[in-house]
């Protein structure tokens, strides 16, 4: 009996902004994965000027250069392009595209669960079926069959993945607010009369960011690979405009001739998401006092 | 005699000290109030005494009949912690297993220290159940917790509480979660019981009327430390220390005093001094200089001691 | 300035809780306050009270009856109207950490009420600092957020927000029972300068007997719904009128020892039913240790014994003996 008289005398955690900081850097892959993250951002946002060759000129006389040769850092491709160079440019499509579609998932699923949660009743029913359904179907299938009466372009595609991928905030931003909606400071500002748009916005939101962010850190790591995914297939980014995906199709017919191609886009995205997933571990165990506990 | 002896006792959560060297005694068949505010350790001293505390530094010692409980092994203080020390805590719903009839719960708790057949232990709970006021006790043996109201669950962890007889009962919180009209009717409980069974108990609340009605004694805590302990009579006629009388001195009276302003004490407990000092001196109306230096427990009459240097 | 300022006629609150079942939160309340007054309301959880209160600001629309404020009825909807209803009428909580937004400073919790109170951004940066004074905090403490300050500081920021738009009515709901014993007369204080300085009306809502007993003029006891009995405070104490006021006041504790231990208290049998089975008759007749059988029978109404004094009670003559047996 006195076993299952046990409760818990959990101690107050001291919340602050200083402490989610600590918390976090305590992570160290989720460090690593801001490092990363920083370093492919800057590698491709500064492409432009940082690339040593033009992504997209053709060099027949160094087709299959391999790594580190002739002041090539990665080789070169099936065309003579620069590896490198052409990592650089697609990190900017890929990169952006996660980032792009993160953003949409968030701002899709964010209005569909605060106002069914917020406005209740049939609403709610109808929006979190329709949340249920969506997830039913595997996203890539979903995508793949949208992708093919849809122009790809870098927008097209963040637009797809983004209103494919956003049942899992719908979901979050769902409990959250139903949760909040009985809160007292709810209660005051309806009773000032505040409208339900600005109550959601202005009470609830501020207070669903900390699962949130961690979702969205996620869902780019889900989009980048997406991406990759669609793009490896054909129905993504076209040549010869270069992502991670499509530089891995080429490279797999050319795998017996030269694996490096294949190489170093495979890890460009294995780098990407992994980090997106460990900042987004990170972030959650930082903002969430539950589990430092269980922290090592 | 002296059933339980506490010196020094500090109890420590990495840098912050909870409970920070305090001492009492408790007699056979007495009752303790341990009063004070949200914060002030009272909660953490039971637990400690229950070792009921995870990853807590414990200091000090815990004589109880002739074990020290602060260094008791797991299995010593599993065969004491039940069978000898009783506790009840403030919300009865979350203390009971949700999915394990009441009945059994009470049950278990005398098969596994008195090593009776579950037949016996069935019927002993039944007879407990009889003693603690439970209307039809046949069937709220077989009850769930959530079928149960929370008076009736708080009777319950009493039954379970005094299954084994102990000689100590600690009470943490037991009416705070309750109605004022079934408080009464625990507190009348815990009183025949204590009574009958020549049972010490440490009541534990932050109620001042709680108090007046049930303990023999008094110890009021400030910030991790006690600051007066008095028989309870006099504490309420004549508090020592000037928190106790503030606390005193705050509450509304029910038939005197309509409408007038309510004497208060200044700030809030957050306001606690820094390192060295009476801990209650920056909401302290006497405080003076030799506040600075922190007053140990002092008597200041026969059987009241304060720890301030203005108490007498 | 006297005179009636909020009126509830015949009040009822339910909620649909499956199968057919209803809760009567509130079964018919009749209650006024007059302009000026501070009404203490007292109850166990289940009797009501807080929904009575969220219904009187208007949080809550009753399911019958109607609210009238200032001599107008509540159940409108002309736009001006509302808003002036709710700049008149505020609420005060009890749990002020789950009063005020974690992730909004003080200062813009208080800004956003008033803006969506169409105030404009100049006015609301003067009235700030002035509310914040008045509710007895520094005006630093707008830069602060809710963790960063005591729990009776944060009391007194909720009682700020109530206070900034110049109401006439508050609705104060168990505002000290989440607050430490040293803290709490601060708090009554506050509210009651504020109740005087400002001639406010006021209800006062508390499980604790003691605290109302100490603010308020009459006294409203809830049981299950209903108001079981009214009664002017100095008549409380020497003459209740109602069994259940009599138990509520034989059980609470009183901070005084030799008394304490002398008292013979009437202990009610068994806890508050489910307000969704209310019983026969008298609601409160299987509780009560003066039951006959017209109790279970039929349901007493309120009857007017004094100016200021009902009760609703078949043996309300035979309760002050009650009350003598007691003492």
């Amino acid at each position: 009996m006195s076993d299952i008289l046990l409760t818990e005398v959990a101690g107050v955690a001291p919340r602050g902004r200083a402490h989610i900081l600590r918390r976090f850097l305590h992570h160290k892959l989720a460090v690593l994965g801001v490092v990363v993250i920083a370093l492919l951002g800057v590698a491709a946002a500064g492409a432009t000027w940082l690339a040593p060759y033009d992504p997209d000129y053709i060099e027949i006389g160094q087709r299959y250069a391999p790594p580190l040769s002739d002041g090539r850092l990665l080789g070169a491709d099936d065309l003579g392009r620069d590896v490198q160079s052409r990592l650089m440019f697609a990190g900017r499509i890929s990169l952006s595209v996660g980032i792009a579609a993160m953003l949409v998932t968030l701002i899709v699923g964010f209005a569909v669960g605060a106002f069914a949660a917020y406005l209740g009743g049939f609403i709610d029913v109808a929006l979190m079926r329709l949340t249920d359904v969506m997830l039913c179907f595997p996203s890539v299938f979903l995508l793949l069959f949208v992708a093919a009466f849809v122009t790809p372009t870098l927008t097209s595609i963040a637009l797809m993945i983004g209103l494919t991928c956003w049942m899992e905030i719908a979901r979050i931003v769902h409990a959250q607010i139903l949760s909040l909606k009985s809160a007292d400071f709810i209660a005051a500002a309806q009773l000032a009369g505040a409208p339900a748009w600005r109550i959601v916005l202005r009470q609830i939101l501020p207070n669903t960011l900390a699962p949130l962010l961690v979702a969205a850190t996620l869902n780019t790591a889900n989009a980048i690979l997406l991406e990759s995914y669609i793009s490896f297939l054909g129905y993504g980014i076209q040549p010869p405009q270069a992502s991670w995906g499509n530089m891995l199709t080429n490279a797999q017919s050319d795998f017996q001739v030269d694996a490096w191609l294949a190489v170093f886009p495979g890890l460009a995205i294995t780098l990407a998401v992994a980090s997106f997933n460990f900042i987004g571990d990170g972030l959650r165990d930082a903002l969430d006092p539950r589990v430092s506990h269980n922290e090592r | 005699m002296s059933l339980l002896e506490v010196r020094d006792l500090a109890v420590a959560f990495g840098r912050t000290r909870a409970v920070d060297g305090i001492s009492f005694t408790l007699s056979e068949g007495e009752t303790l109030g341990l009063v004070g505010e949200s914060g002030c350790g009272k909660s953490t001293t039971a637990l400690a005494l229950m070792r009921l505390l995870h990853g807590a530094e414990l200091h000090g010692s815990a004589i109880f009949g002739d074990c020290e409980l602060l260094r008791l092994g797991e299995t010593a203080m599993r065969a004491i912690r039940g069978a000898q020390m009783g506790m009840i805590f403030q919300d009865p719903g979350t203390a009971l297993h949700p999915l394990i009839r009441v009945g059994d719960q009470v049950s278990e708790v005398m098969r596994a220290h008195l090593g009776i057949s579950g037949e016996e232990a069935r019927a002993r709970s039944l007879e407990l159940f009889r003693k603690v006021g439970i209307a039809a006790p046949e069937q709220r043996l077989r009850a769930y917790p959530h079928e149960l109201s929370g008076g009736m669950c708080q009777r319950v962890m009493i039954a379970a509480a005094i299954a084994c007889s102990p000689r100590l009962l600690i009470a943490d919180e037991p009416t705070t979660a309750l109605d004022v009209t079934v408080q009464a009717q625990i507190l009348e409980l815990i009183r025949a019981i204590s009574r009958d069974a020549r049972m010490a108990v440490i009541l534990i609340t932050h109620d001042l009327g709680v108090v007046a009605g049930l303990t023999d004694r008094v110890a009021v805590m400030y910030a991790g430390r006690i600051v007066e302990v008095a028989t309870t009579d006099r504490l309420f006629a004549a508090p020592g220390h000037p928190y106790s009388r503030g606390l005193l001195g705050s509450l509304p009276k029910l038939d005197s005093g309509w409408n007038e302003e309510l004497p208060t004490i200044p700030g809030s407990i957050e306001t606690a001094a820094g390192a060295g000092g009476c801990r209650f001196a920056p909401r302290c109306p006497l405080a003076s200089e030799i506040c600075r230096n922190e007053p140990p427990l002092m008597a200041i009459g026969e059987g009241r001691f304060a720890a301030c240097w203005k108490a007498s | 300035m006297t005179g009636k300022l909020v009126e509830a006629i015949g009040v009822a609150r339910h909620y649909r809780v499956g199968r057919g079942r209803i809760l009567r939160a509130l079964d018919g309340v009749d209650l006024v306050i007059d302009r000026g007054e501070t009404l203490g309301l007292v109850g166990e959880s289940g009797s009501g009270k807080s929904t009575l209160g969220r219904t009187l600001v208007g949080l809550q629309m009753p399911s019958r009856g109607s609210v009238i404020f200032e001599g107008q009825d509540t159940a409108t909807r002309e736009r001006a109207v509302l808003r002036l209803l709710r700049r008149k009428r505020q609420l005060v909580f009890q749990d002020p950490s789950g009063a005020l937004n974690p992730r909004m400073t003080i200062g813009a919790t208080l800004a956003e009420h008033l803006r969506v109170q169409g105030w404009g951004r100049q006015a609301v940066r003067e009235r700030i600092p002035e509310i914040l004074e008045q509710a007895g905090l520094p005006s630093a403490f707008a830069g602060r957020y809710p963790h960063e300050i005591s729990g009776g500081q944060r009391q007194r920021a909720v009682i700020a927000r109530a206070i900034s738009t110049d109401p006439d009515f508050i609705v104060a709901d168990e505002p000290v029972s989440a607050l430490d014993v040293s803290t709490r007369a601060q708090i009554i204080n506050l509210l009651r300068g504020l109740q005087r300085t400002r001639g406010l009306s006021m209800l006062l809502i508390s499980h604790d007997l003691s605290v109302v007993a100490h603010t308020c003029t009459r006294v409203a006891v809830m049981y299950l719904g209903r108001i079981v009995e009214l009664v002017p405070r100095e008549i409380l104490f020497a003459a209740p009128r109602h069994p259940y006021t009599a138990a509520l006041l034989s059980a609470i504790p009183v901070p005084d020892p030799p008394r304490e231990r002398m008292r013979r208290r009437l202990i009610l049998k068994g806890e508050t039913p489910d307000p969704s089975s209310v019983p026969s008759g008298c609601r409160f007749h299987p509780r009560c240790p003066m039951a006959t059988e017209i109790c279970a029978r039929i349901d007493p109404e309120m009857k007017r014994l004094a100016p200021g004094h009902s009760a609703a009670c078949h043996h309300s003559d035979e309760v002050p003996a009650l009350m003598s047996k007691m003492q």
